[in-house]
């Protein structure tokens, strides 16, 4: 026993920077979740703040849009997560029917890049390109005889407009997995189907389809965790108090409470609510995804 | 397959146009904008401005000279890389290596994974994670930046799941001559193990380069921000933007707004577009490394 806790030693040595970098800013955090059911002082620290029990939930509920913020904040992760399966696993399709390898991979190249900007950069772009006067895409809007629409300043539209962003941004990393998929499909199946006679759209029903079908219920099942992640980056680079109404998510709430009005307790209630119900959501989607495709994380 | 019917021949057209228009589409707002960065205030003014420059002028560029934070952001970018890169490499590696033991050999991985995954399902939250940094005393120094996001799991997990498809007998062979763990690692693991050294070290360059919120919250400063940061406050944040065109506008005759903005942006895009094509090729074998699971 002593012989082996003797040569495994220097792996116990070796994980200490990371368990202690863990503990200091992963571990105290978690534990600092209680200042949820607190009045919480940064000078008396968690120790001696007062407790409050559930009053900072309360608080919340009480605020008047609280709901309209949950809802919000559903309803645009909601919508992501469909248009982030969809829109990859068409554009995979239609991809794999080109032909040309090298056209192919101009084609991938090109529409991965957004993936690799910061949301800082892109709304800078996305403010520019979207200003409903000034903008290349109220112009062309304007061209072809359409009304200019205030994509990122009416409510109306702004949750349809980040959706609609970040598909543009993130559908070309999607399709990168699926298209590996794709090409990992036996080949000898299309053989044998083109024998038969089939026509490439049948191919495509029973056998392109079924053969991604896996790793599209996969991802869809790995998506369930964030149900409630409506994208900070992307809503605090490009929300202003006028869309608030259906724009304002649980994050940038938290931000607000927590960091502009030093309502410490109340914003970690708020997060603490998330992070719950989003580990929730992901034990449940890992335990589906094990039992059914034995995906396993670690 | 040498003979299309007509009806696949007519659907193949329609693809290939309908690809090239999305992709297009992909490009063109940063085409837009590139363009827009070269041209006249007046010409973008008028609204004349697609994706090729009018009157083609490198006046905003040299409107960005003299903005002095334009430049400290960058070298505070650059500084806080070339901090975290290598630290958040070295605990990488060390804490990658014990956990590709199996646990057979090492009894205590069993536990010590779930140290390393809990983090990733439950988050500290944005209040009690400020409260941790500012307590540990790295409030407005660079190390805020640096410290408290040095372990990323995720990139821990793609490196121990690149050491476990190394073949055995080589590290056997070591242990066989006395070799201790260590010496396993740095002489017999690392040397091969290129392909997830270098995803890592560009996953974690371009997050440190795209990252802007822990400098918004953590810096008091302007002078103290990363290029993320400074631009999350000069040019996209709604409140500043009044700021600053109000200062623009008793500078006159001045650049127009957007052909500075335009810049700047573009600037910042530019060393990611650089170690795109690397990042490109390593990012899908990471992808695939990554999903080899052990």
């Amino acid at each position: 026993m002593s012989k082996r806790l003797f040569r495994n030693l220097p792996l116990h040595l070796m994980l200490l920077p990371a368990l202690a970098l863990l503990v200091a800013y992963n571990y105290i955090p978690l534990v600092g979740n209680l200042m949820a059911f607190q009045r919480y002082n940064p000078v008396k620290g968690l120790m001696r703040s007062q407790w409050t029990g559930w009053t900072n939930f309360r608080y919340v509920l009480a605020m008047p849009d609280t709901l309209q913020v949950l809802w919000n904040t559903f309803f645009i992760a909601i919508m992501k997560l469909v248009a982030n399966i969809i829109v990859p696993v068409f554009f995979a399709l239609l991809l794999n029917e080109v032909r040309s390898v090298r056209y192919k991979r101009i084609l991938q190249t090109v529409i991965y890049f957004p993936h690799f900007l910061s949301w800082v950069i892109l709304s800078g772009i996305m403010i520019d390109i979207l200003s409903p006067s000034k903008g290349i895409v109220g112009q062309l809007m304007a061209s072809v005889g359409l009304k200019p629409v205030f994509f990122l300043g009416d409510p109306k539209w702004f949750p349809y407009t980040l959706v609609i962003t970040e598909t543009w941004k993130e559908f070309g990393f999607g399709t990168i997995v699926y298209l590996a998929a794709l090409t990992g499909i036996d080949p000898a199946l299309y053989e044998s189907s083109m024998i038969d006679g089939a026509n490439r759209f049948q191919q495509v029903r029973r056998i392109t389809l079924p053969g991604i079908l896996p790793i599209v219920t996969l991802m869809t099942i790995l998506s369930m965790g964030n149900i409630l992640n409506a994208g900070f980056d992307q809503i605090f680079n490009l929300y202003s108090p006028q869309v608030y109404a259906t724009g304002d998510i649980l994050d940038t709430l938290v931000y607000r409470l927590g960091l502009e009005d030093a309502q410490y307790g109340v914003a970690t209630a708020v997060g603490l609510f998330k992070s719950v119900v989003s580990f929730t959501m992901l034990a449940i989607s890992y335990t589906l995804a094990y039992r059914y495709t034995d995906y396993r994380v670690f | 397959m040498s003979k299309m019917t007509k009806g696949m021949r007519v659907f193949s057209v329609f693809n290939y146009i309908f690809l090239s228009l999305v992709t297009f589409t992909c490009l063109l707002p940063i085409l837009n904008q590139l363009a827009i960065s070269f041209s006249s205030s007046g010409a973008v003014g008028m609204g004349k401005v697609s994706i090729f420059p009018v009157n083609f002028t490198l006046e905003s560029y040299k409107y960005m000279a003299e903005k002095p934070l334009f430049f400290s952001s960058v070298v505070v970018s650059l500084k806080r890389i070339g901090l975290a890169v290598p630290l958040s490499m070295i605990t990488a590696t060390l804490a990658a290596y014990p956990l590709s033991r199996y646990n057979h050999e090492f009894k205590a991985r069993r536990y010590y994974i779930w140290c390393f995954v809990v983090p990733m399902m439950f988050s500290g939250g944005l209040i009690p994670t400020y409260m941790a940094v500012r307590d540990t005393h790295l409030i407005n120094t660079i190390w805020a930046m640096v410290i408290p996001s040095a372990v990323n799991v995720f990139n821990i997990i793609l490196m121990m799941n690149f050491f476990r498809q190394i073949p055995k007998e080589m590290e056997e062979a070591a242990f066989i001559d006395g070799a201790g763990h260590m010496k396993v690692l740095t002489r017999v693991l690392l040397p091969v193990s290129t392909p997830v050294l270098a995803t890592v070290a560009l996953f974690f360059i371009v997050n440190h380069w795209n990252s802007w919120f822990d400098g918004l919250i953590y810096m008091n400063s302007p002078e103290k921000y990363p290029l993320q940061t400074y631009l999350q406050t000069m040019v996209v944040s709604r409140d500043l933007m009044v700021l600053e065109t109000l200062r623009d506008v008793r500078n006159l005759p001045d650049i127009s707004d957007r052909t500075g903005k335009a810049a700047q942006i573009f600037l910042a895009a530019v060393p990611v577009l650089m170690v795109y094509p690397f990042l490109q090729k390593y990012f899908t074998t990471g992808i695939v490394m990554g999903s080899v699971k052990g």
